[in-house]
């Protein structure tokens, strides 16, 4: 018998937060994940588990090269992420994350549509109680927001998935052509944890509102296993080129405007998963490799960055970079590390997301599709300019804020040097991940050409950052988005209409109360005591009409 | 604050020759083009010195946009409320 992955972090995050002691609790949650990575290596490929529900039979654990690639991240996510939370207090965003860490490995080791959204949902769930964790009242409201959002793409996602059964007659979980209405709505519930347009807004909204160590755990999972299922479902699907392209270039622009540190790092997410959604749409070997590898670096870097901001929201409880500054003269191992991820999501040479990302441009180029060349290099310049040089230089340079916080405590420097000689080592010897990758790689992406280009891009975009710094001054804003529409425009309708209703509803009573009022009277006047249909009647002239009849009917008898 | 307490990063000395550093290595990939073997997709991107002015006007270009865009979209941080 397999022991499914994913169960070990469900069910032993349901038992997590009742272990008495808090060392118990510790070190559960570095076990449960290092166990499901284990387990992840154990499954053999195909279908290991069958299950019968209804008239289908489910297949709830089945390995490829591809799961194995997204479940071996997700789980050493887990674990790495769980160890920078060590100190974290509240007792429920440990085991959520690991809850929501095991539903996204569910997903990767779905063979089925059914299983897929079953831990789609769960996921939907348990990333609401990390963001809600955090206690604040922002953090509450934020959560409920979030909430509806993966509640809708959920509706959307089992409508399709019922509609595609029901003209399939299968529920496997193979690649599928957007050709109907059901298809069609996967493909947007997909998406729509993706963060793609219209309904980014969540991923920015929602992410930044939970604790220093929440963000960290939810940068990982709910994009990529969109990203994970678009691989398996919708490979070559060209509009993914154009959605992918607008998250690319939304994510940079937004990030340019932004204040809040992990706000712009929550921006560059959308802006990432472009590039991995695009790669997806392209859909040729090279591309899919390189959206698969993408995404296993981008969620090492990602977490990486974060876990150097979550640093310094842990030590100085602030997030606005018109706050932050100089952070670098009393936190050298936050700022080093910021730093080096901040150079692996530039896919710096030398870093993870050098040999990554380069696969996308090279599927892109090799394909001829020059338009699509030319906006992810643009976009790659944009990288540098929103995430690569702007997250370190506001929040560890620029003004002196005057703070001087030390660097976090040995539990959390750990993971944040762990992954940064992952992003450098990946960097410098991307074999081991080309070796998981689901197709063969025929890919060297160290020239001397490509090395060059590609620093020419970076600097001379970081030469456009200082040269234009006056341009990208801090200022105590937010940018607008979509959600607009449901945060302000909404509420303000509905306070506007409020009075319209109620005198709409108001008049419906009336006239309903006056028409009843009518029918009771008219029942009293015909059924009342004094109603004609309620006296009784004498038995003679029952009798009477009873001989009229007889005689009717007689007369109707002999009739020719 | 004086020299001697700044940091030794952040001293004006310091910054002119990061920038004197910065400058040389600009300078040094685009030269360094007369030597390394492109092998371009397109044509145009083989073009002299085409990544280092792509990429600088393409960022410059993201930047006024995003500014453009935060004269429409921008607002105070309080806007919804419930921020911070």
């Amino acid at each position: 018998m397999i022991v499914h992955p994913a169960l070990i972090l469900v069910l032993g995050a349901l038992v997590l937060p009742w272990l008495p002691q808090r060392g118990a609790r510790q070190a559960a949650s570095l076990a449960l994940p290092l166990a499901a990575l284990w387990a992840i290596w154990q499954v053999p490929d195909g279908s290991a588990w069958q299950l019968h529900f209804l008239d289908y039979t489910l297949s709830p654990l089945a390995g490829d090269k591809l799961t194995r690639l997204f479940a071996t991240i997700f789980a050493l996510m887990a674990a790495t992420g769980a160890l920078f939370a060590l100190r974290q207090e509240s007792r429920v965003e440990v085991p959520a994350a690991l809850f929501y860490a095991g539903s996204a490995i569910g997903v990767a080791f779905a063979g089925d549509l059914i299983t897929v959204f079953i831990f789609w949902e769960l996921m939907a769930i348990a990333s609401t109680l990390v963001i809600w964790s955090a206690g604040s009242r922002a953090a509450y409201l934020a959560s409920m927001r979030y909430l509806s959002i993966h509640l809708l793409g959920g509706v959307a996602l089992m409508a399709g998935i019922a509609g595609h059964v029901a003209t399939t007659g299968s529920v496997a979980f193979t690649p599928i052509t957007p050709d109907s209405l059901a298809s069609w709505l996967i493909l947007a519930g997909f998406l729509i944890n993706a963060g793609a347009p219209p309904l980014s807004a969540w991923l920015p909204d929602a992410y930044p509102e939970a604790s220093w160590s929440g963000t960290v755990f939810l940068s990982a999972f709910t994009t990529k296993t969109a990203v994970y299922v678009l691989l398996r479902g919708f490979p070559g699907t060209e509009i993914l080129i154009w959605i992918g392209m607008f998250m690319i270039f939304y994510g940079i622009v937004y990030a340019l405007l932004e204040n809040d540190m992990r706000r712009i790092l929550a921006y560059s997410i959308v802006n990432q998963v472009g590039f991995m959604v695009v790669g997806i749409g392209i859909g040729t070997e090279m591309a899919l490799n390189g959206a698969a590898a993408h995404a296993f670096a981008h969620i090492i870097y990602k977490a990486l960055l974060l876990m150097s901001a979550g640093s310094v929201l842990y030590r100085t409880g602030r997030r606005k970079c018109t706050d932050l500054g100089g952070l670098f003269q009393s936190m050298p191992v936050t700022a080093v590390c910021g730093i080096i991820g901040a150079l692996a999501i530039s896919s710096f040479p030398w870093t993870s997301g050098f040999v990554s990302k380069s696969m996308i441009s090279q599927a892109a180029g090799d394909e001829h599709l020059q338009y699509v060349w030319l906006g992810l290099a643009a976009a790659s310049a944009g990288v540098f300019l929103h995430a690569g040089i702007k997250f370190p230089w506001f929040v560890f340079f620029q003004k002196d804020s005057g703070l001087r916080p030390a660097d976090p405590p040995a539990s959390m420097q750990i993971p944040m040097i762990f992954f940064s000689a992952l992003c450098i080592g990946l960097g410098l010897f991307p074999a081991p991940l080309y070796a998981l990758l689901p197709f063969a790689v025929n890919y060297a992406p160290y020239s001397g050409a490509h090395v060059l280009t590609q620093l020419q891009l970076l600097l001379f975009s970081g030469l456009a950052f200082f040269v234009m710094l006056s341009f990208l001054k801090r200022t105590l804003t937010i940018s607008l988005d979509l959600d607009w529409f449901y945060r302000m425009f909404a509420p303000r309708l509905a306070t506007l209409l409020t009075p319209l209703f109620k005198a709409v509803i108001g008049g419906l009573e009336r006239t309903a109360a006056s028409v009843a009022q009518r029918a009771g009277k008219s029942l009293h006047h015909h059924h009342g005591p004094q109603g004609a249909l309620a006296r009784t009647w004498p038995t003679g002239s029952m009798a009477l009409w009873t001989v009229v009849m007889l005689l009717a009917w007689l007369a109707l008898y002999y009739l020719p | 604050m004086a020299n001697a307490e700044k940091h030794w990063l952040v001293r004006p000395q310091t910054i002119t020759l990061l920038w004197r550093l910065f400058i040389a290595i600009l300078v040094a990939t685009v030269i360094a083009e007369r030597v390394v073997h492109l092998h371009p997709h397109f044509g145009f991107d083989g073009w002299f010195g085409f990544h280092a002015w792509y990429g600088f006007l393409t960022c410059a270009a993201m930047i006024f946009f995003a500014k453009g865009l935060g004269l429409l979209i921008k607002r105070p941080d309080t806007y919804y409320g419930d921020q911070q």
